[in-house]
């Protein structure tokens, strides 16, 4: 990695990510991600797709834009987050650790149908 | 008194040590003693707000203000704990709601009454509508020797209190002895209660770490619409009941979608909140009204 991917990479962690625990790696990804990404887009109030389908243990990058207003990612049961801003593509790299249904919701209040924009991920073995 | 619940009593109902609550108490009335007062707690009345979950929508608010005023023990003062208004994408219904909240609770007969704004009243102007009806979303004051904070946690749309308030809050604790009695209002929960439900503040943790010096702390918040009691180590934490929908349990639905309106027993799950405080150690004792008298 270069001294200015790592850069990139340390401004990205510090800027769009919260993680805790030991199972649970999130970390700010580079310009050509090898593993699969998830695009999930943003618009007033939903995300697209609503479902994400991942394995346990499989990496993924998560990849989000916002098609209008500044918008939040935020995956508690993951202790995960990021904010999405209009006309910037905000990437997290995930490593499930754990089997189940979990919500994802806007957590930054953008408008009238903000409480019901969430969608879910799904974690299989 | 009558029906008195001594001291002892509250703490064994309460099982929490310094802070005492008591729910669903019909009958129980007041004293005024020499140290203490008593102040009333109504929240999330979401004015503006149509829909099945509340058919009486354009009627609670009016019917909770002509409660307060029918209490036979009247408050020292009332504070509002935010979302007075329903959230409108529209600038100017947001502030004609404000508008017609004001007017409304203007009926109140106890006149020193205290607002600050939820996320539906600010978020989407950081405050800007909220103050120009209601003043500061952030300030303080003393009331019979008890410091009351009050905390903005809603005009950032990320539900974060910020740095510079932290700042000023942290200032103004410095100010305070550190037995001071201290009572918090503030709209969203300042712990973790479940943020899959966004229910809790980016950096409330900071602030709680603020107030740990200080033994004799009490925090009163809204926005969950329901009853609630928490404790992070000393410091109990009091959610009230809101005035337009119930909302579940954290987690025990799958939405946190209002709960449907029963006709059978109408106004279930809303109600409001009389808080009796001791003057020298900010312990305070709660008692839950309904809307409407069943």
């Amino acid at each position: 990695m270069t001294s200015n991917r790592k850069a990139f990479a340390t401004v990205m962690m510090s800027a769009v990510l919260a993680l805790s625990g030991f199972a649970v790696y999130v970390a700010a990804q580079s310009a050509e991600p090898k593993e699969k990404v998830i695009r999930i887009s943003a618009k007033k109030f939903n995300y697209t797709p609503g479902e994400v389908q991942l394995k346990k243990g499989v990496p993924v990058i998560l990849e989000f834009k916002t098609m209008d207003v500044v918008m939040g990612f935020n995956l508690p049961d993951f202790n995960v987050r990021a904010d999405m801003v209009p006309g910037k593509t905000t990437r997290l790299r995930l490593v499930p650790d754990k089997t189940g249904t979990f919500v994802f919701l806007c957590d930054v209040f953008c408008g009238t149908g903000h409480e019901e924009m969430n969608g879910k991920l799904v974690v299989s073995d | 008194m009558t029906n008195a619940i001594d001291r002892r009593q509250f703490l064994k109902l309460a099982g929490l040590g310094g802070v005492v609550f008591a729910s669903g108490l019909p009958g129980v009335t007041l004293a005024a003693g020499q140290d203490d007062f008593y102040f009333v707690q109504l929240s999330d009345t979401h004015w503006g707000f149509e829909g099945p979950p509340n058919p009486d929508a354009k009627l609670t608010l009016k019917k909770a203000v002509a409660a307060v005023n029918g209490l036979d023990r009247q408050p020292d003062f009332i504070v509002f704990t935010g979302d007075l208004t329903h959230t409108t994408d529209n600038p100017v219904e947001r502030r004609k709601r404000l508008s017609e909240f004001k007017q409304i609770v203007s009926e109140l007969k106890v006149k020193t009454v205290r607002f600050m704004p939820g996320e539906h009243d600010a978020s989407l102007d950081n405050g800007k509508a909220f103050q120009e009806f209601f003043g500061a979303t952030r300030y303080t004051f003393d009331h019979k020797g008890v410091h009351f904070i009050v905390l903005d946690n809603v005009s950032d749309p990320r539900a974060s209190i910020g740095d510079d308030q932290l700042a000023w809050l942290a200032s103004d604790l410095k100010q305070q002895k550190t037995d001071a009695p201290i009572v918090v209002f503030t709209h969203r929960p300042l712990f973790d209660l479940y943020p899959q439900w966004d229910w809790a503040t980016r950096d409330g943790a900071k602030a709680v770490e603020l107030l740990m010096p200080y033994p004799n702390v009490t925090v009163f918040y809204g926005h969950i619409h329901q009853e609630h009691h928490h404790m992070t180590g000393h410091i109990a934490h009091h959610a009230a009941k809101g005035l337009m929908f119930p909302l579940p349990e954290a987690g025990k639905a799958p939405t946190r979608a209002p709960l449907p309106w029963n006709p059978a027993e109408p106004y279930k799950g809303l109600g409001f909140r009389g808080v009796d405080t001791d003057a020298r150690t900010a312990e305070c004792k709660l008692i839950e009204f309904p809307v409407v008298k069943a």
